[in-house]
């Protein structure tokens, strides 16, 4: 079996196993922990209070519009997220890639240019922000080794997959391949998985506030 | 860990080892779902400092919300994380040490007011306010608080209140009524609504006492004081002590059931709402249906949206500053308005106002914490400047220990604006017919 076949199928299936089972392993944790206590009469539509706070720390609220930090890692964030949304799931070879392996189904797919569009807010987002780690003293105070290891990872990946990008070169394909299942790997124990646990902090809040008659 | 923090206090002559033992199962000792959340959750942007007086104020990292609960994460990432049995397996698990949690004694009871501004400004919307009060179930099982706190967390466990004895209680009742020539009712057998009232009503805040007092009369309320329940303010709650936190809240409920009230009556305090209203279930136990847990800022508003309480108008200008646990963590930001506009003042609110309003400085048992007292007024400097912005005649706000903290802070700095109950305005402006 050669290196790429090893990738693409035992390394990836893998490294997708450990993504998928310790993924859910730590939201059942979470969802399981300790015990809830007996909550108060409530005010307010504590339904409406979780999914008002889901959707209302989208933006930051009107209070921080002066504080230029707060508008950096906004601005930053998004450009970030949603570039990297594009490339995930609107780049050529990944469209086609979800489709042989996962899918079975394709969509459309970025053109050249978007791909590239895309890439630069991405990268510009996730530079900001890491460089941000170092040069803030409040940032660097309390970054733990996670949150450079979960950075630099990310980085790697989408470093290797715009160099992967012409699919020209097996080698490079490989390479991106690698990252990537490295970093599915350590997404489930690392901070990356905000990406799923947002929701459930945002909305646990929001539901105290519903019940209260208050937003937080 | 580092935390470049002040020398701190401690209780006991308990070895490290069971202080640092007794930490980690306190911390971890109310832990549930929306805690691990909150845990799993942070992606560590720091925009909680931008939300925090302390860090504002100072410009000081160490006050960066998500960096005060840095010992009760170590702890969930080594007993309880969703991972930790790995950690645990393969020696990497964090540890906490006793000079970690003395080093970080300054962080949990000092520059947090259990305000709880930082969630508004996170992304992932954390409420770090509730995981500080969380670490400092740790902390006072380590025998780890700021001596004052634990001198009056004392009171309240052997004198009853951090006020005193019930003797006492009663004694200072009898000279407000001879002071003000008022008649308190005390311990009648059956009422229908239950007064409870905080200790700086009792002394610096006498007239809101009487202001209550008249306002319920007028109100033809039957109701009543206890000498064995009349304690407002829940000092467990403040210094993570869930033992008295417990004991404190079932007192008022069992008191309130005993005599046949339907209503408990919390007075101008903004803990005591957090802790009584959307507490108490949790520590009785079970839904507590059958009272009504009443502040006095909503009986005052609903009672004059009624059109039971009428007033003379002020017709002055007046800001008002919103008391965290009341607002912003309590749901009542309507009532002072309706107030307010019923005393005929035009209200310019301050630029931060509401839910997202900036905490007086003293909460969550800062107030209390007198080493703290340099900080303090560093945090309340914020509110000054927004109070003078607003160049408003009166300067309002329904809380007593936010009272206390804008009456100590001002005398420290020589600020001449006073700060006024909105209870007292309104027991002065009533009509009575």
């Amino acid at each position: 079996m050669s290196a790429i076949e090893l990738l693409e199928g035992p390394l990836w299936q893998i490294s997708l196993g450990i993504f998928v089972v310790f993924g859910l392993w730590r939201l059942f944790v979470i969802l399981t922990t300790g015990r809830t206590p007996v909550q108060a009469r409530p005010v307010g539509s504590v339904g409406l209070g979780a999914a008002r706070a889901i959707v209302g720390h989208f933006v930051p609220r009107r209070a921080f519009f002066g504080q230029g930090r707060v508008w950096f890692v906004t601005i930053a964030g998004y450009a970030f997220h949603l570039g990297l949304f594009a490339l995930l799931f609107f780049a050529a070879p990944h469209v086609a890639f979800l489709r042989d392996h996962i899918l079975g189904f394709d969509w459309p797919v970025l053109p050249r240019w978007g791909f590239i569009v895309a890439a630069q807010f991405a990268f510009a987002g996730l530079l900001a922000l890491w460089v941000r780690r170092f040069v803030d003293p409040v940032v660097r105070l309390i970054t733990r080794p996670d949150d450079h290891i979960a950075t630099g990872l990310t980085f790697l990946v989408m470093l290797s997959g715009c160099t992967a990008l012409g699919e020209q070169s097996a080698v490079l394909r490989g390479i991106h391949l690698g990252t990537v299942e490295a970093w599915l790997i350590y997404f489930p124990f690392s901070s990356l998985m905000h990406t799923f646990t947002w929701p459930l902090s945002r909305g646990f809040t929001g539901a105290l506030a519903g019940r209260r008659g208050t937003r937080m | 860990m580092t935390a470049d923090t002040k020398p701190f206090d401690q209780q006991g002559d308990t070895p490290d080892t069971v202080r640092v033992a007794n930490a980690m199962e306190g911390f971890l000792s109310e832990f549930g779902p929306r805690a691990a959340s909150y845990m799993n959750a942070c992606v560590r942007c720091g925009l909680c400092a931008e939300a925090c007086h302390f860090h504002l104020a100072t410009g000081a990292a160490k006050y960066t919300p998500i960096h005060k609960i840095k010992p009760f994460e170590a702890a969930y990432n080594q007993m309880q994380g969703p991972f930790s049995w790995i950690k645990r397996a393969v020696g990497i698990a964090p540890t906490v040490s006793i000079e970690d949690l003395q080093d970080w004694e300054e962080l949990i009871f000092d520059s947090c007011t259990l305000c709880g501004r930082c969630t508004l400004a996170c992304p992932m919307g954390i409420d770090i306010a509730e995981l500080v009060k969380e670490a400092r179930h740790g902390m006072y099982r380590a025998g780890l608080l700021p001596d004052r706190l634990a001198q009056i967390v004392g009171h309240a466990r052997t004198n009853h209140s951090p006020f005193g004895t019930p003797e006492d209680f009663v004694k200072a009742l009898r000279a407000i009524e001879t002071e003000f020539a008022i008649t308190l009712p005390l311990d009648k057998p059956k009422a229908d609504l239950l007064l409870t009232l905080a200790p700086g009503d009792l002394e610096e805040h006498r007239n809101s006492v009487v202001g209550l007092a008249r306002i319920l009369d007028s109100l033809n309320i039957d109701w009543t004081l206890s000498s064995l329940a009349f304690e407002a303010t829940n000092f467990g709650y403040l210094s993570g002590d869930t033992e008295l936190q417990g004991s404190l809240t079932c007192r008022l409920i069992d008191k309130a059931r005993e005599i046949g009230a339907t209503t408990i009556l919390l007075p101008e305090c903004g803990h005591a709402w957090g802790a009584l209203r959307w507490e108490a279930a949790r520590w009785y136990g079970t839904p507590i249906n059958d009272i009504r847990i009443l502040h006095t800022l909503e009986l005052l508003a609903e009672r004059i949206q009624t059109g039971d309480i009428r007033l003379h108008p002020v017709g002055e200008s007046a800001t008002f500053h919103d008391p965290c646990q009341q607002v912003r963590r309590g749901g009542l930001g309507w009532a002072p308005r309706v107030i307010l506009d019923a005393l005929g003042m035009e209200l310019r609110e301050l630029e931060n106002t509401q839910e997202t309003s900036f905490c007086c400085g003293g909460g969550g048992g800062v107030l209390a914490n007198t080493r703290a007292a340099p900080l303090r007024a560093q945090a309340f400097d914020i509110k000054r400047k927004e109070v003078e912005a607003t160049g408003a005649t009166h300067f309002v706000t329904s809380c007593g220990q936010c009272r206390l903290q804008f009456d100590r802070s001002r005398q420290a700095t020589n600020w001449d604006k006073e700060v006024e109950s909105l209870l007292e305005l309104v027991a002065a402006n009533l009509r009575i017919d």
